[in-house]
């Protein structure tokens, strides 16, 4: 058996704080809720809908991302031009400022007499209270994960291999489709999923732009604020369950999906 | 014929300086050269992955500089194959098929064929992850040709692979050159290659043409240090083959008859490397098949290694440790007997 010196004894044990840190709160939020007032919860119309505000507008946003982001991930990966920085630091933004500040910058733009807001609301797309409020504070916050992934996928597939391509006569459009994005695949969806999570999880910016239609998150503070722990746990509970079962997803894609490249 | 007139691009980390070449229709031509001489950047260049700042391509008459590589017409197999991971050997060799929208069995019977002219029709159905290194690269050898381009060009196809695997690829591309009367443009480090494969080679340095010629001309008249440092250390005698006694083969340079273990008839080179040459003042007795009595030509003074020219009829260059230099008082004109075994004659 391999000895253990006691410097990895040492680092083990202060490493495994953090782990408990987190693990313990979540398994004890678990287990503090009868399965009776879950499945209550679960039968409750108002509740139902929030989660499914929630997925959703979740979902929605994704795809959102994905749209504009794997080609901007793209562009990233591949070309080098005056201001990739700046562009880089953008994407990132919405990690570091509080999402409350996120919310309160979005409102701004997207209310009635925003600069956006004015001109969608013409078209009768309304964001302060509505659906879509949801959607871009979501969208706000968790954009990058897919940016950041996507662009992870095609840094790894080698430039050589697209220029093989064209050669034997794949245009560039073309090429991205078959050679590139099936290559990047795999980061791609694996974004996408960490941003359907971390949109589900979103509440700073909600509150902010669009409390209601209550959306899960902000139903599970209300009930908090208006009757206390005992009846916002089981909503908590479902809440944290349907993001958890998403992480497991991503865990499994990472685990399982073929992988070309290794052997 | 491929011609580039005045071509020159400036990557940060490499260049391309005015390089001028004319390349005949189905000439093998290898550029040969140390890495990060620019070797690749030209090949890609040709190829029509970068745009040159200044300078031209023509093919075959037309101006290619700015086509796009997909209407260039032109094959190219990476040192590491670059082969599709997604897709089986089939699909990678029917890729350029499938771009031009054969029709289905076309391209089986098209892609058979290819896959039975490089011997990988067992392969048919496997991913690039699981064949070793020369399976790939007749793979990308295949994808390659299927499209019969004009021009193939290959970024040092051989240098990944082990040396009995690089000689049966050798053989390989000698058949391809010839069934396909295919112009061949070959990048190297690697002068073995250019012995046995070049029509014509060019010494690249720092993204120019320091020498260009067929390669027995560099090696015999290498214009500058720099070529002669890169080609220079071996010894090529060119000859005519024989059968000879004791199951060996007898060279006859019209001027020596040199004994190789390798089994060559007609005309051949013969290398022999310069460390496998020993020396003696006097004739001592010995096993090895070839001795010659000379005089030395030129002594270059290398350091800790002392590199002569020795005239036995052929000129042959050897080198020797400073300290038997000394010893053995060598000087220019001394007469002098140098030895080599059978085993160290190599033929092609």
């Amino acid at each position: 058996m391999r000895r253990l010196d006691y410097t990895t004894i040492f680092f083990a044990l202060m490493g495994s704080f953090l782990v408990l840190f987190i693990l313990i709160p979540i398994v004890n939020l678990m287990v503090s809720s009868n399965i009776d007032s879950i499945v209550a919860n679960l039968q409750d119309s108002q509740v139902i809908t929030s989660l499914f505000i929630s997925v959703y507008s979740a979902l929605i946003a994704t795809l959102i991302a994905v749209l504009f982001g794997v080609p901007l991930a793209y562009i990233l990966a591949r070309h080098d031009f005056f201001g990739k920085g700046f562009v880089e630091s953008i994407i990132d933004i919405p990690i570091v400022i509080p999402h409350t500040v996120s919310g309160i910058a979005l409102l701004l733009v997207f209310t009635s007499g925003g600069i956006l807001g004015a001109p969608l609301g013409k078209l009768g797309i309304v964001f302060t209270n509505a659906i879509p409020g949801i959607i871009i504070a979501m969208l706000f916050v968790s954009s990058s994960f897919v940016v950041n992934s996507a662009r992870e996928g095609f840094e790894s597939v080698d430039p050589r291999m697209e220029k093989v391509a064209r050669t034997l006569g794949s245009g560039t459009l073309r090429t991205f489709f078959v050679i590139s994005l099936p290559l990047a695949l795999r980061s791609i969806v694996v974004g996408s999923i960490l941003c359907w999570a971390r949109a589900i999880s979103e509440f700073g910016a909600i509150i902010i732009l669009a409390f209601y239609p209550l959306a899960a998150s902000t139903l599970i503070y209300t009930r908090f604020v208006q009757f206390g722990l005992s009846a916002s746990t089981p909503v908590a509970i479902i809440l944290i369950s349907i993001c958890l079962a998403l992480f497991l997803v991503v865990r499994l894609i990472i685990k399982g999906w073929r992988t070309y490249d290794k052997t | 014929m491929i011609k580039l007139e005045n071509l020159s691009r400036d990557w940060k980390e490499f260049k391309i300086d005015d390089v001028t070449l004319e390349i005949e229709d189905g000439e093998y031509f290898i550029f040969l050269g140390p890495s990060g001489s620019g070797k690749t950047m030209l090949l890609e260049l040709i190829a029509g992955m970068w745009s040159p700042d200044s300078g031209k391509i023509i093919m075959n008459n037309k101006d290619v500089t700015r086509l796009p590589p997909e209407n260039r017409g032109v094959g190219f197999v990476y040192q590491n194959y670059m082969l599709f991971p997604h897709k089986t050997v089939f699909d990678n060799i029917a890729f350029g098929l499938n771009v031009r929208k054969v029709e289905k069995n076309e391209i089986k019977s098209q892609v058979e064929e290819m896959m039975n002219l490089l011997g990988i029709s067992h392969l048919s159905n496997r991913l690039p992850r699981t064949l070793s290194g020369g399976e790939q690269q007749r793979t990308a050898l295949a994808r390659a040709l299927i499209i019969h381009p004009q021009v193939l060009i290959m970024d040092e196809p051989l240098s990944a692979l082990d040396r009995i695997t690089r000689e049966e690829l050798i053989q390989e591309l000698k058949r391809i050159h010839q069934k396909f009367n295919i112009t061949i443009i070959h990048v190297t480090h690697n002068f073995d290659e250019a012995l046995k494969l070049a029509d014509r080679v060019a010494i690249m340095k720092k993204g120019t043409i320091s020498q260009m010629g067929d390669i027995d001309e560099i090696f015999r008249h290498p214009k500058d240090e720099f070529v002669a440092d890169f080609v220079g250390t071996e010894n090529i005698i060119r000859g005519f083959a024989s059968d000879g006694e004791d199951s060996l083969t007898f060279v006859n340079t019209g001027n020596i008859v040199i004994e190789s273990t390798q089994k060559k008839t007609g005309d051949v080179h013969a290398t022999i490397r310069p460390e496998d040459i020993t020396l003696s003042t006097d004739k001592v007795p010995t096993s090895a098949r070839n001795v010659f009595e000379g005089h030395i030509k030129e002594i270059y003074d290398l350091g800790t290694i002392i590199k002569l020219t020795v005239d036995v009829g052929e000129q042959l260059v050897l080198v020797l440790t400073r300290q038997s230099f000394l010893d053995l008082e060598l000087n220019i004109g001394k007469q002098i007997y140098i030895y080599f075994k059978a085993t160290a004659v190599n033929l092609f």
